[in-house]
């Protein structure tokens, strides 16, 4: 097994074990453990995500095109993405190699508007609080209404992007979830001009806020530079899509990889194969995969995916207004903005502009109220998808028999791909934040910080009430719970 | 011209192929059959903050959903806005979508109620267990007699005697 320094300690055994269960506002199970020596210094750090692998049997023995609508159903945070990925990947089973325009543009507004409403969702919600009060700052304020009572204007306008976004995905899909809109092969519906024409109006105003939400985020970074500029840093290699021109783009485009300082490992590799290019190693400790670069090996290919990546690893971004907070992004403090860990958020914002700017494009574009909605050719019995979601590169994987049935299915999250960076992001923290130090709400809410930057999502459909306690419990080495702490 | 939102809102949340979380779209289903007049039913995975806007112009709001741990076979409450975000994640309480409303909006949410029926499975792909099953039907025969109520109510131009009577 391949091991890091600080993800396996050399006497476990002697150590006091520091858990912290679930992460708050991550989704699902997720769990960080902190292994002590007697002085308090951090020997071993592991962010334990309880992925649910089941996915494969959900999907298999299905019809092919029940699948677009039943993978909505393993994540209540992105069903879209699943959606859309899920699509692609059949559009191949049905021979369908191209879309006809109006499908394409259809699909591309659907994912637009899932990348703004989840974006919105994540930095608003679930990040702003860490951010405008800091990440030590009294947990019952730490949390959006502490923002609403502070920041009135930033959790309306939060709120609103939001409702926005599904508004886009409602008038695409077909409805609000389990929506219908994409099919192998294309659309069954495209826009109504009276639906084009309620999307417009308010489209210059989401353009407005998004572009107010990237400025928000360089001035916190301009008011605690040092923090930003460090705080759960690393160097990573990147895995994204790109288009053919090299400009970011994501519902489709080719595989890049690069090494931290931007060389090429690979570019615009076609997806169809994507194995000969990632595989997974297992990992004793751990029930989810670890993703690397197949040309590089499990201990030196691992790879971080999602907005940074993007944003960052893009010859350019094919919206202005985006690119140009881009260049200036990247331009930030020598470069460094571009390379920190809180970085993500600012990728993020600036996603979300280049979101809103597509919206508004394509609702300029008449092909959205076009007609021919479907392609086909000669069908076949695999087909792969990938998609950029908000979190990152999704890849579906189907094989699909004579009867039409899924024979085998395997899907790449984009919380599975960024496993390995996540963890290397907390054991950063834990070196800086938690070494040595007494433990307290406020540090342990630093490792928290580390990980939502990611946004993870962890394959969490069900919210059942009174099913996401937070507790930090404190273990022997022997793991007898010596004590325990529980927010709110 | 748009139309006014119907007086009574049911916001019901759950996944359909997570066991008993499959409890919330179940009630759904049968009210959106039932078509009670003057009321809206909307299903979704989980409670998110835009989930306020639709709370604008509602006399009253049920939110449904499945509990674990709660009690059998379902609590019946009333909601008040709360600063209850420390432990969802991408999701929202009823109590935190209601004070979403009072930050958004600058004003009193309308009255709300929790109708919180126990699951006790919530596995991908499985169907309802056999005791979520026998909560549906308690409940379903609750929430059926009380938005019956309501209706007759409202048909002879009377509102609720006691807020507990819904």
């Amino acid at each position: 097994m391949n091991t890091l320094p600080l993800e396996t300690a050399a006497h476990p055994e002697q150590l006091r074990r520091v858990v912290i269960e679930p992460l708050s506002r991550v989704e699902g199970h997720g769990k960080v453990t902190l292994l002590l020596d007697e002085d308090g210094h951090v020997q071993q750090a592991r962010l334990h995500i309880v992925e649910f692998r089941a996915f494969e049997k959900f999907i298999q023995g299905r019809p092919y095109w029940e699948v677009p609508v039943m993978v909505q159903r393993l994540c209540g945070i992105c069903p879209v993405s699943h959606h859309l990925a899920a699509c692609k990947a059949l559009d191949q089973v049905v021979g369908a190699t191209t879309l006809t325009p109006t499908a394409e543009k259809i699909r591309r507004l659907m994912h637009y508007g899932q990348i703004l409403q989840s974006h919105a969702l994540h930095f608003f919600h679930l990040s702003s609080p860490d951010l405008l009060f800091g990440f030590g700052s009294d947990v019952a304020r730490r949390n959006i209404v502490g923002v609403a009572a502070a920041y009135p204007d930033v959790a309306r306008q939060g709120v609103l992007l939001r409702r926005y976004g599904q508004e886009v995905i409602r008038h695409t899909a077909g409805k609000r979830i389990h929506g219908t809109g994409a099919v192998p092969g294309g659309v069954n519906k495209s826009l109504t001009a009276a639906e084009r024409d309620e999307l417009k109006k308010d489209v210059y105003q989401m353009i407005a806020w998004s572009r107010d939400a990237v400025r928000l985020v360089r001035r916190l970074f301009e008011q605690d530079l040092d923090t930003y500029r460090n705080f759960g840093t690393f160097e990573a290699r990147t895995l994204s899509l790109v288009r053919a021109d090299g400009a970011m783009d994501l519902y489709h485009g080719g595989l890049r990889a690069q090494d931290a300082d931007g060389t090429t490992i690979f570019d615009h590799v076609n997806y169809d194969h994507y194995w000969e290019q990632i595989s997974e190693e297992v990992k004793a400790w751990s029930y989810m995969k670890f993703p690397y670069l197949k040309s590089l090996g499990s201990e030196d290919g691992w790879y971080r995916v999602g907005p940074l990546t993007r944003v960052t690893r893009s010859d350019f971004i094919p919206t202005p207004l985006a690119d140009r907070e881009r260049r200036e992004f990247l331009a930030f403090d020598d470069g460094l903005a571009a390379r920190s860990t809180l970085g993500f958020h600012w990728a993020r914002m600036i996603e979300m502009l280049h979101s809103a700017e597509a919206i508004k494009d394509l609702l300029h574009d008449e092909d959205l109220l076009g007609s021919d909605l479907m392609a086909g050719g000669e069908r076949q019995a695999r087909g792969v998808g990938v998609i950029e979601a908000p979190r990152g590169t999704l890849i579906h994987h189907y094989r699909v028999d004579e009867n039409d049935q899924v024979a085998r299915a395997n899907l790449i999250v984009s919380t599975t791909h960024n496993n390995h960076a996540m963890n290397i992001a907390i054991r950063e923290v834990a070196k800086k934040y938690l070494d040595g130090h007494k433990l307290t709400e406020g540090l342990l809410n630093h490792i928290e910080v580390a990980v939502r930057a990611f946004d993870p999502c962890l394959s969490c459909a069900t919210h059942a009430m009174g099913k996401m306690p937070l507790s930090v419990q404190l273990l022997d080495a022997a793991g007898e719970q010596v004590d325990q702490l529980v927010r709110g | 011209m748009t139309a006014a939102p119907a007086p009574v809102l049911v916001l019901a949340v759950g996944n359909p192929s997570r066991g008993d979380d499959a409890l919330g779209p179940a009630l759904a289903e049968r009210l959106e059959a039932a078509a009670f007049p003057g009321v809206e039913v909307v299903a979704d995975f989980q409670l998110q903050v835009e989930h306020a806007l639709d709370l604008v112009g509602r006399e009253r709001v049920i939110f449904i959903d499945a509990g674990t741990g709660t009690r059998p076979p379902f609590e019946w409450r009333e909601v008040r806005p709360a600063a209850d975000f420390l432990h969802t994640s991408h999701a929202l309480s009823p109590e935190a979508v209601l004070a979403t409303y009072v930050r958004v909006r600058g004003e009193p949410p309308p009255e709300s109620w929790v109708l919180c029926v126990r699951g006790e499975s919530f596995e991908l792909g499985e169907p309802l267990s056999t005791g979520a099953a026998a909560h549906l039907e308690a409940a379903w025969s609750e929430l059926g007699r009380r938005l019956a109520k309501r209706s007759i109510r409202a048909e002879h131009g009377l509102r609720a005697a006691a807020t507990s009577d819904m």
